[in-house]
């Protein structure tokens, strides 16, 4: 967790340009189809996995880039790689290693499925920034006190990660010497000054928000721009490839 | 790596599971805001957004736990006894959402699962073992350590067991049966809530003796501890 800002990646391609909410409902489409699709299909995660890397061609988004920030599950390839070891059933043996059938086909089907959200949930992040998130969002009728509490939370996120690192300096500069477990106390201490600190900060902006009339609800009405029919149609065009191919996959299976 | 532990991703639990499970989650969570509207009124958006911003900064104190792995704090149990349940659920699950979709973490079609586990589960188990043993035990700095830690590992032990209940009905085949995975789980988690107990416990204890009323959990009642109050006034 790096700060408030998301992972956005500012640039000008048609996928950043497209609506934010056309691009959550293709997210989570295109993720649901991957899901639902046959582990033996392998031709059809190379599909998948060809579309989104097209994708993030076409936003300019680097490829190391994607890669670092797949590394997030990374302790799921790990599981994927121990499952052919593990699990019983039919063995194929390859080189000096017995290797389960059932197993293979298990760590498959996390890493093809687990790495294709991923890389969706990345280009999604890569190319929106969080305010056009929250406003796409709220078109998609997320309750709107939701979408405020998040807002509020990303907005203050650096804040309180900031005083957490100004708190760990200074307590390095009066010769504190974070190692191991010793420094859980310490750590674990100043967590509960930071919620002291944040608590009281929020009844504070709650105070100058009241003055300036705010009675539970936000008074401006900021309502975010409609996607017309043709940015729909081509945020959904990889998921009604995937969906298609999900549906081939079942039947043929 | 306790950090990724709980985040289900996608392929590991089916779609009709998941999606029974986002549509009880969503319920929950209309039922918390409901909830915590009634307790903060028009307070509850920034003083959740604060909140929500510190259990964030939480999670980013890593601290070393073996050679090589690092955690940090799944806050349920930290949410539940600061902020009550109904408060707690919205402040960790906006955390779940917005590492789904900022952060590639944890899968799409699993946020209900990773709601219900992660949340509230954790949250509500949290909250009841801490507000039960805080019956039992003396209102000390003690009694709040103890409960607080006992608490907080029940609470990560339960969000997995949450976990096993949905992969028991509708997991993806990975061929190894239910007891040894549900052995594995437990197991790991155990020693994961150990960790998140002693520095949950350690950071309520810390609040709770110098503003035992943001401590929720604590229910207004005071911590009878002099020393420490002494030290505090003297520093």
């Amino acid at each position: 967790m790096s700060g408030g800002d998301g992972l956005y990646l500012p640039g000008a391609s048609p996928i950043h340009r497209l609506a934010p909410q056309a691009k959550l409902v293709a997210l989570v489409a295109f993720t649901f189809a991957v899901v639902a699709t046959e582990r033996e299909a392998v031709w059809a995660f190379g599909v998948y996995a060809a579309v989104l890397l097209a994708l993030f061609a076409l936003a300019r988004v680097p490829a190391l880039w994607v890669a670092s920030r797949s590394l997030i599950e990374a302790p799921f390839l790990l599981l994927a790689v121990a499952f052919p070891f593990l699990a019983g059933g039919q063995t194929v043996s390859w080189g000096p290693l017995e290797l389960s059938l059932d197993g293979l086909w298990a760590g498959w089907n996390l890493v093809a499925k687990a790495t294709l959200g991923v890389w969706a949930a990345l280009l999604l992040a890569a190319t929106t920034p969080v305010a056009d998130l929250l406003a796409g969002l709220s078109r998609l009728r997320c309750p709107e006190i939701l979408l405020q509490i998040t807002a509020f939370a990303i907005r203050y996120a650096h804040l309180t990660a900031a005083e957490v690192a100004q708190m760990r300096r200074a307590r390095l500069a009066r010769c504190d010497d974070p190692r191991f477990l010793w420094q859980a106390g310490a750590l674990a201490r100043s967590l509960g000054t930071v919620f002291i600190r944040s608590y009281e900060r929020g009844e504070r902006v709650w105070q100058a928000m009241a003055a300036r009339g705010y009675i539970g609800r936000l008074p401006i009405e900021v309502s975010p721009r409609s996607a017309s029919l043709s940015q729909w149609g081509a945020a959904m065009a990889a998921p009604a490839l995937a969906a298609g191919l999900a549906a081939w996959t079942a039947v043929g299976a | 790596m306790s950090d990724q532990a709980l985040h289900i991703p996608n392929g590991i639990i089916g779609i009709p599971t998941s999606l029974v499970f986002a549509l009880i989650a969503a319920l929950i969570v209309g039922a918390c805001i409901v909830a915590a509207r009634r307790g903060l009124d028009d307070r509850l958006v920034p003083l959740a957004g604060l909140a929500t911003a510190f259990i964030f900064a939480a999670q980013m104190l890593n601290f070393p736990v073996a050679a090589g792995v690092s955690g940090h704090l799944l806050g349920g149990a930290l949410a539940a006894a600061l902020l009550g349940p109904a408060l707690g659920v919205l402040c960790v699950t906006v955390v779940i959402a917005v590492q789904a979709l900022l952060f590639a973490d944890g899968g799409v079609t699993a946020l209900g699962l990773n709601v219900i586990n992660m949340a509230v589960i954790s949250t509500f188990v949290a909250w009841a073992v801490i507000v039960l043993a805080l019956k039992v035990l003396p209102s000390t700095r003690f009694g709040v350590t103890v409960a607080v830690f006992a608490g907080s590992v029940v609470s990560v032990v339960a969000a997995s067991a949450g976990f096993l209940v949905q992969f028991a009905i509708g997991g993806e085949p990975i061929g190894q049966s239910l007891g040894s995975v549900t052995a594995a789980i437990l197991g790991t988690h155990v020693l994961i809530g150990i960790g998140e107990g002693v520095i949950t416990a350690a950071a309520v204890t810390a609040v709770a003796l110098t503003r035992p009323d943001l401590v929720r959990a604590l229910r207004g009642a005071r911590i009878a501890d002099p020393e420490s109050r002494l030290a505090e006034e003297r520093a």
